[in-house]
């Protein structure tokens, strides 16, 4: 079946995307209230700070996120980067053969 | 009751010869009898140990079933099975005959009472899986199995020079603590780390397990990692050192894995990331600690399989493992989708999924014993599992957008072996107990507790929204077709780009000198054939009188040297 032909799929329309969000956002609402409503025991005195969990979460993945885009700027090369030199050594040992 | 007690290894290894020679669905069957086989076998054998009488008197224990060894042999036994019904649809031989080696070898190492029959399962280890990487027939397949080849087999080297040296000091090569004092110690340790991957001796496993057979990988996944956590977990618990090596695997590899491509090598550095968090539990020592990686490596084997598993699928259907190649897969393969979704928020540690119940472990036992730091970056470890396997792998490959692919779903044994994988993932999730009554020490530990579930509840929902907030804002990186430089630039690019420069200084080196000796040949030769030609100097005829002069000179300076 061509895609053209086919009933859209669950999450092509925005509508349906944004109910997953909302459930999302909802969630993170309700985890903020049981964190504001209920005492919860800690082992460190780190976690009695407000919202540690949550914050150190979202803080959290906003600095892996932009650090990784970050060293794509030194790391990333093109996809053949190793296979060339590989190929170039495998020519010069087997004469140009394949392998 | 059972009369025969075969060592777990010798099924494995009979299957395999067996399935050298049969065909059809009687292969099949035996390749599926062989782990049911096996782990009745092992139920039937229990605790205890086999000798084996070889050369120069020296006694091997081939078989040493304690309640460490046993529960690793159990969960290689499960393991074994997963992925053979995975791998059923499979006709090469090659790999049916190497996976059930590598298999038994796994299972071989785990038994292995004596420092000698371990080696000689660490070394068998290499040699069996190496086929499922080149069974994938292409040349990059080729060149990875290769470089992971070496780097196993130097690994086993050490651990031979390991033994050598520890034989000086001790009458026996039992296996058991062995600890960082003195040379072999730290042999040993290096042998075991480059098998765990260890960090920059990591790279092996990133390099070749996405290089590997779409089959192949969840046989990888599952063994060779995990005999090393064994084997640190049995020579070298509560050393220290292994907490902060561990804390740096869980955290260093999340970084690639955002910028990865290939998502199969999302998952490869995902797997280092992951037994980060049994090194460090190894190296907190505590009885919760060591119950706690070994309760992550038996849950680790099934989540990591079954996303393996559910890749694996996308490869063999599609032909493709790029992020940036796939998407929109959900339409058209919606039950791997969500079986791949449970392996996400297993790995994720969501609460109810098997990784909930064992990584807390390890995050309550580094916390009681005020490691505060290492439980930082275990907590930062466990939202950045969440980013790029929890939500990374699903996202990518089977929504995100259209790749226009229109795959249909894998075939259904993949999808029995997947359904298997999951369902443990869910079971060992709810009844955590089923795990923890056979952990090597008795305990009383309950992961469902309000504050534990909450916290991870609210660091999870709090990285998913990040990653909401990031993809919405355009800072998201996207899939790039690209590599991305690691630790093996050194010895892929570095040392051959210096091999061949120095080579190619030596070529020229060699063409100047040959060119001037040639030179000095020709000129030689000229000079002989003027002094020999009519008019040469060698050629005249000179006088009596003068030649007597020259004479009577020579004997003088002779007679005044004499004398001198």
């Amino acid at each position: 079946m061509k895609p053209s032909e086919e009933k859209p799929g669950l999450f092509d329309s925005e509508k349906n995307i944004q109910r997953v969000l909302y459930l999302l956002y909802g969630g993170c609402a309700v985890l903020l209230v049981i964190e504001i409503l209920y005492r919860r025991h800690s082992y460190h005195p780190w976690e009695n700070l407000l919202a540690f969990y949550p914050l150190y979460g979202f803080l959290g993945c906003v600095v892996l996120v932009l650090i990784a885009k970050w060293m794509r700027r030194f790391l990333m090369r093109d996809e053949a980067y190793y296979d060339r030199l590989e190929q170039s050594a495998d020519d010069r040992k087997y004469g140009g053969g394949a392998k | 009751m059972w009369q025969f007690s075969v060592p777990p290894f010798a099924i494995f290894y009979i299957a395999a010869l067996l399935v050298l020679v049969l065909r059809g669905r009687l292969c099949s069957s035996v390749m599926v009898a062989t782990p049911i086989l096996g782990a009745i076998n092992l139920w039937a054998m229990g605790e205890g140990t086999i000798l084996f009488q070889g050369a120069a008197n020296f006694e091997f224990v081939i078989y040493h079933g304690d309640r460490l060894s046993l529960l690793f042999g159990y969960l290689f036994h499960l393991a074994g099975l997963i992925a053979i019904l995975y791998a059923l649809h499979v006709k090469d031989r090659l790999q049916q005959v190497a996976s059930l080696l590598y298999a038994g070898s796994a299972l071989g190492a785990v038994f292995a009472g004596d420092l000698i029959t371990l080696f000689v399962f660490w070394e068998l280890l290499a040699l069996t899986s190496v086929f499922l990487i080149w069974a994938r027939r292409t040349n990059r397949a080729y060149h990875a199995g290769m470089r992971y080849l070496m780097i196993q087999i130097c690994s086993g080297l050490l651990l031979l020079a390991g033994i050598v040296v520890y034989s000086r000091y001790s009458d026996s090569l039992r296996f058991d603590q062995i600890g960082l004092e003195g040379l072999h110690g730290w042999l040993i340790f290096i042998a075991f780390g480059i098998k765990c991957a260890f960090p920059l001796l990591h790279n092996w496993l990133t390099d070749a397990y996405p290089e590997s057979t779409p089959t192949g990988a969840v046989f990888l996944s599952a063994f060779t990692t995990k005999v090393a956590v064994y084997a640190l977990a049995r020579g070298y618990p509560g050393t220290e050192l292994l907490i902060y090596i561990g804390a740096a695997m869980t955290c260093f590899p999340i970084f690639f894995a955002v910028i990865e491509n290939d998502l199969r090598r999302v998952l490869a550095y995902s797997l280092v990331n992951q037994l980060g968090f049994m090194v460090v539990g190894i190296g907190v020592g505590t009885a919760l600690a060591i119950n706690g990686a070994v309760a992550h490596a038996f849950t680790d084997v099934i989540f990591k399989g079954l996303l393996f598993m559910s890749m694996g699928a996308v490869l063999h259907v599609t032909g493709r493992m790029n992020g940036s190649d796939l998407g929109g897969l959900y339409k058209t393969m919606p039950k791997t989708t969500v079986l791949c979704i449970i392996g996400a928020a297993s790995i994720s540690a969501f609460p109810l999924f098997s990784g909930f119940v064992s990584k807390s472990m390890i995050m309550s036992a580094a916390i009681s014993e005020n490691y505060s730091w290492v439980w930082l970056m275990l907590l930062f470890a466990s939202a950045g599992v969440f980013h790029h396997a929890g939500i990374k792998i699903p996202y990518f490959a089977f929504f995100a957008h259209d790749s226009g692919i229109r795959a249909k779903e894998p075939p259904v044994n993949m999808l029995i072996a997947m359904t298997i994988a999951a369902a443990l993932c869910i079971g060992i999730g709810v009844f955590p107990d089923l795990l923890y009554r056979h952990l090597p020490f008795d305990m009383d530990y309950s992961a469902y507790d309000m504050t534990h579930v909450l916290a991870q509840t609210q660091l999870l929902f709090f990285s998913a929204l990040a990653f909401v907030w990031l993809n919405r804002r355009g800072l998201y990186p996207p899939e790039l077709r690209s590599v991305n430089l690691d630790g093996e630039w050194l010895y892929r690019r570095a040392a051959p780009a210096l091999w061949w420069r120095c080579y190619g200084s030596w070529q020229r080196l060699l063409e100047i000198l040959t060119k001037e000796f040639r030179r000095g040949q020709r000129t030689l030769s000229r000079r002989f054939d003027s002094a020999f030609s009519e008019q040469g100097v060698l050629s005249q005829s000179a006088s009596t009188g003068s030649i007597a002069a020259w004479m009577l000179a020579f004997l003088l300076v002779l007679i005044l040297l004499w004398s001198a």
